[in-house]
């Protein structure tokens, strides 16, 4: 494809994605919460049983459609090729860490573009830290960093993953009851199965072709002024704002409102808004792409991102049992506004990660050069 | 020869790059996966170069001329 029509073809996903992001909220979803990859695979890991913070428990179904929307489209394509080896457990760390960061900050780089287009202007800090670790990761990705190559891999390694989505789409399905299922919070808020598993069939198919990545239109601006990957992120942006004010306009619930009080599934707190995100920007530049990117490669066959969708999961699970999520801003009893944000635990692991990604970045770009 | 199979983006492109920096009329790159051979192509072009494919049983190899 030429760079023009890649260029029209990504721009015009973008506002499909943004308007149906628009639509999951009008069908049920959280607001500003259309699509959330570390919020989605934090509730499935607690629809799973693997934390017990009942107002975020629910298998969504948008997280096994982009992985099967991917899937089938990279098949189609005949790009779907098993493959892996490249520093599966760093990777799993990274994945680790990254979740920290976006539950510190309430959302993924997706949900961030989201909540801006929902008028949530905490969301402005995130951006600035995002942009901020991007550009840590620029600096060693110029050094000469590198998680080394991946190797072909049988085809069962690069099928494990969309089958594992299979049998969860079954679990919810046909046997709910083993699962757990909030009853308020966010967990509680959710678009009809079968329209959001169609919606993340649709834009995981969209992402595969487009090779949509929040994480790599920054990056590719500043390293190659290369802009086809941002036009994405804005289109999304365009389209999203534009169907909230419409929605906004038309309904009763509220999907746009702008300032940084009273925002929904978001906090105030916003020296933790910048430090997560951009523990999520340097930590997913090092990763090679954001988490909705790992999802779309890990139903393309790689099982490096399958296990970097693994390790957001543990890290969504311990984020929860251990007190590392940010709480969102609310009103006591007697009316006073209360700033949430992380508590001691969680700003400790945001800086704790930060560490470690440092460390991860400078033993793969100045430690012992291997064979390129 | 540039040897970028198993590698994922950015890095190719990083290679490439770094590769120009000699200045060369002519660069030969591999590689072993779609997005890879697009990035590299949408690069190489931006600098004014012109790149031709082949395939070769899911390899890419990229001839990179002025």
């Amino acid at each position: 494809m030429k760079l023009k029509n890649e260029k029209l073809a990504i721009a015009l996903a973008g506002l499909g994605i943004g308007i149906i992001a628009a639509l999951l909220v009008l069908f049920g979803n959280p607001t500003n919460m259309g699509f959330c990859i570390a919020c989605f695979l934090r509730d499935t890991a607690g629809g799973l049983k693997l934390h017990s913070a009942a107002v975020v428990q629910y298998v969504r179904p948008e997280i096994i459609g982009l992985v099967l929307g991917s899937f089938i489209m990279a098949s189609l394509n005949k790009e779907w090729a098993p493959k892996g080896g490249s520093a599966p457990l760093t990777r799993f760390i990274l994945g680790f860490f990254v979740m920290v960061g976006c539950l510190a900050f309430l959302g993924c780089p997706f949900r961030m573009i989201l909540r801006l287009a929902g008028g949530d202007l905490n969301a402005v800090f995130g951006l600035i830290g995002f942009v901020a670790g991007i550009l840590c990761g620029v600096f060693f990705l110029n050094k000469g960093y590198s998680l080394k190559r991946t190797y072909k891999q049988p085809k069962l390694e690069g099928a494990a993953f969309p089958i594992i989505q299979v049998i969860v789409l079954v679990l919810l399905v046909g046997f709910s009851s083993l699962l757990a299922f909030s009853e308020s919070g966010p967990g509680s808020k959710h678009a009809p199965i079968i329209i959001a598993l169609a919606a993340g069939l649709i834009v995981g198919a969209l992402a595969q072709r487009t090779r949509l990545c929040m994480v790599g239109g920054i990056r590719d601006a500043v390293l190659f002024r290369e802009f086809k990957l941002l036009l994405g992120f804005i289109a999304i942006f365009v389209a999203a704002l534009v169907a909230n004010l419409i929605l906004n306009g038309t309904q009763e619930a509220t999907f746009f409102k702008l300032g940084t009080q009273s925002q929904a599934v978001s906090h105030s707190a916003q020296l933790w808004n910048v430090l997560g995100m951009m523990l999520v920007g340097f930590g997913c530049t090092l990763l090679g792409g954001c988490p909705l990117r790992q999802l779309i490669l890990a139903g393309e066959g790689n099982t490096d991102s399958a296990v970097t969708v693994l390790g957001l999961i543990v890290g969504a699970a311990f984020c929860h049992n251990f007190g590392l999520a940010g709480a969102a801003d609310s009103v006591n009893d007697a009316g006073e506004y209360i700033v949430g944000g992380p508590g001691i635990n969680g700003k400790v692991a945001v800086i704790l990660g930060l560490i470690v990604v440092t460390i991860i970045a400078c033993v793969n770009t100045f430690g012992k050069k291997e064979e390129k | 020869m540039l040897d970028a199979r198993g590698l994922s983006c950015p890095e190719p492109v990083v290679m490439i790059r770094k590769a120009m920096a000699s200045k060369a009329n002519e660069y030969t790159m591999v590689v072993d996966n779609v997005t890879s051979k697009e990035n590299v192509t949408r690069y190489a072009e931006h600098q004014g170069y012109t790149v031709t494919v082949s395939e070769n049983g899911g390899e890419y190899t990229l001839t990179i001329k002025k």
